[in-house]
């Protein structure tokens, strides 16, 4: 219970800061006409491709005590990232960002841009227009991004092994424990965790769908 | 003009080129200045009408050019000072409500009074909605709206701020006729009211008819004419006016003679030997010009008459008639093929069917030299 418990809480503070990050980062992709735009598209979707492992062995070098990101955390709190539940944190942000960012770009770009337009006429600045307009209507879009975030964070195995190695209680999280019951020959135990890794994942997803269903009926059918 | 410019009043001067998808340009350049009341910004579709109120609102940002409200600067390119449409203090229109769907009736009104203390933003806006006759709606959501509802609670929205000035783009073409009449109703009241510039793009005549009280005239980004609404467009001088104007008539030709002592000139149709009289244009004898006429300013008679004033009197054949709600179209072949409008009376009378013979009767002034 102590791997299904540490999931839970990565997949917590990941979610929880994603969607402070993303919702800015999602409003400029969608809203900015910069030219380069497509250059921070495909860095966003960059984890949708690659390979944990890939993404795991950069982040492992760069927290490290010879990486940048490792020596700037060793002056600051005299220990560096690697192996640690932070470590796993920052890394898990940045791997599950496009699963955050591309649903609500989705749900940005689908607003009328006349709403925008209007809201502005009215009074209202870009910060305003973003609570009033933006957030309310891409309610569906909002909560797709939260849950696939969650769950896509719940299941994570490649980046954590990579990152965050095995320690119980730290960094060993539950598809880390499921591999190591299946490499034990522990398939009882290795079961156990799945499924209910399995039974969180489709209720987390089952709710998505049938969230997205009542909220979209309420204003976009017309 | 002193009394006039202590009112308040809009001016705008916007130069802007844009290159589209298909990479043809596009340049808007006007420079015009309007009173209270309501002014209608006329002209085609395409005529860069949408971008000019978009440039007024801060919405589009001119590439050179001057805004300014009575003595308010909102765009001045010469000293780089671009008020933020939010900041502009206008009420804008769009063709859609673009009512947020999210929030119901009254708080859409009240979307624009986030400055004021609850009560009071509550109180102006049922105010408004009244005023505007939908104030038993003020809890529905705008999918529980019609096209017409919608509208107006869009326009107590732009309203209950007390916008400076007031633009409007095509607010109400999807609506049926009557529905219209009574939202302009509304309107002129609210504008007698209040005397604010309103600025009202259409391409629909009859709305020029119903609202305006000046017309400005636009065509490819450039002011074609202002005035009045008879002077503009009771008298085109430009071809895709006289079309939008509702001219069903426009014959290519060629101009004969000028007789400047008689104030006309002659007209010889292309391709045909009839040659109309047409009053004095900005045309020179052997100009290719066009002439606009309305269908309903032609006469039809069964034999030639004699002792009119008008001078042009063509002979000619029914080629087709046509009912269209409670006008005959009529099509007439007498050197060109003419469209005719006649009541469905008249055209009783005169027992209208192909291949009868008739004359046209058309007087001097009811044709429009355009170029």
């Amino acid at each position: 219970m102590t791997e299904l418990l540490l999931s839970f809480r990565l997949a917590f503070f990941v979610t929880a800061i994603l969607i402070v990050v993303a919702a800015p980062l999602a409003y400029w992709l969608a809203y900015s006409r910069w030219p380069g735009k497509f250059l921070l598209e495909a860095v966003v979707a960059l984890p949708l491709v690659l390979p944990p492992t890939v993404l795991g062995f950069y982040f492992l070098i760069a927290m490290g005590p010879r990486g940048p990101l490792g020596k700037l955390w060793l002056a600051l709190f005299g220990h560096t990232l690697a192996f640690t539940f932070t470590g796993l944190v920052i890394a898990s942000v940045f791997y599950s960002l496009p699963f955050c960012v591309q649903p609500l770009i989705a749900s940005f770009e689908k607003i009328d841009p006349k709403l925008l337009d209007a809201s502005r006429v009215l009074g209202a600045g870009k910060g305003r227009t973003f609570r009033k307009i933006i957030l309310p209507l891409s309610l569906p879009g909002v909560i797709t991004a939260v849950v696939l975030t969650f769950a896509h964070t719940l299941g994570e195995f490649g980046v954590v092994l990579m990152v965050g190695g095995n320690l119980l209680g730290v960094t060993r999280t539950v598809s880390i424990a499921i591999y190591d019951h299946v490499q034990s020959i522990e398939y009882a135990a290795a079961n156990q965790l799945a499924v209910i890794l399995l039974a969180i994942s489709f209720v987390l997803l089952a709710l998505v769908y049938g969230l997205n269903r009542r909220v979209g009926v309420r204003w976009l059918s017309n | 003009m002193a009394v006039e410019l202590t009112q308040p009043n809009l001016s705008v001067r916007t130069h802007l080129k844009r290159t589209d998808a298909s990479s043809s340009i596009f340049q808007l350049d006007v420079d015009f200045w309007i009173p209270p009341g309501i002014t209608i910004l006329f002209g085609p579709s395409g005529a860069g009408k949408s971008t000019l109120l978009d440039c007024i609102a801060g919405l589009i940002t001119p590439d050179e050019g001057r805004v300014t409200i009575s003595e308010d600067l909102l765009f001045d390119s010469a000293t780089h000072i671009n008020v933020p449409a939010q900041k502009r203090h206008l009420g804008y229109l769009f063709q859609s409500p673009a009512l947020f769907p999210h929030l119901t009736a009254q708080q859409n009104v009240e979307y624009g009074l986030s400055d004021l203390p609850t009560a009071d933003s509550a109180n102006a806006a049922q105010k408004i909605l009244k005023l505007f006759r939908v104030e038993t709606l003020a809890s529905r959501k705008p999918a529980e709206l019609s096209g017409g509802e919608a509208q107006r609670v869009a326009l107590a929205r732009s309203l209950v701020t007390q916008p400076r000035v007031l633009l409007l783009d095509e607010p109400l073409s999807g609506l049926d006729a009557d529905l219209k009449n009574s939202i302009f109703a509304d309107l002129r009241a609210w504008n007698e009211a209040n005397r604010i510039p309103i600025l009202y793009v259409t391409h629909d005549r009859a709305e020029v008819d119903a609202l305006g009280e000046r017309v400005v005239a636009i065509d490819d980004g450039k002011i074609i004419r202002q005035g009045s609404p008879r002077e503009v467009l009771d008298a085109p001088r430009n071809q895709r006016l006289a079309l939008a104007s509702g001219f069903e008539n426009l014959l290519a030709g060629t101009v004969k003679d000028v007789r400047l002592e008689d104030g006309v000139m002659r007209v010889s149709l292309d391709g045909s030997s009839t040659v109309i009289e047409v009053p004095l244009g900005f045309a020179k004898s052997g100009d290719s010009v066009r002439i606009a006429i309305r269908a309903g300013d032609i006469l039809l008679a069964l034999e030639r008459p004699v002792g009119l004033s008008a001078r042009n009197i063509l002979q000619g054949t029914l080629k087709s008639v046509e009912q269209r709600s409670a006008t005959m179209v009529c099509k007439v072949e007498a050197g060109a093929v003419f469209d005719v409008h006649v009541t469905l009376s008249a055209a009783r009378a005169l027992d209208l069917h192909p291949g009868r013979e008739l004359w046209l009767v058309l007087k001097t002034y009811s044709c429009h030299v355009v170029t």
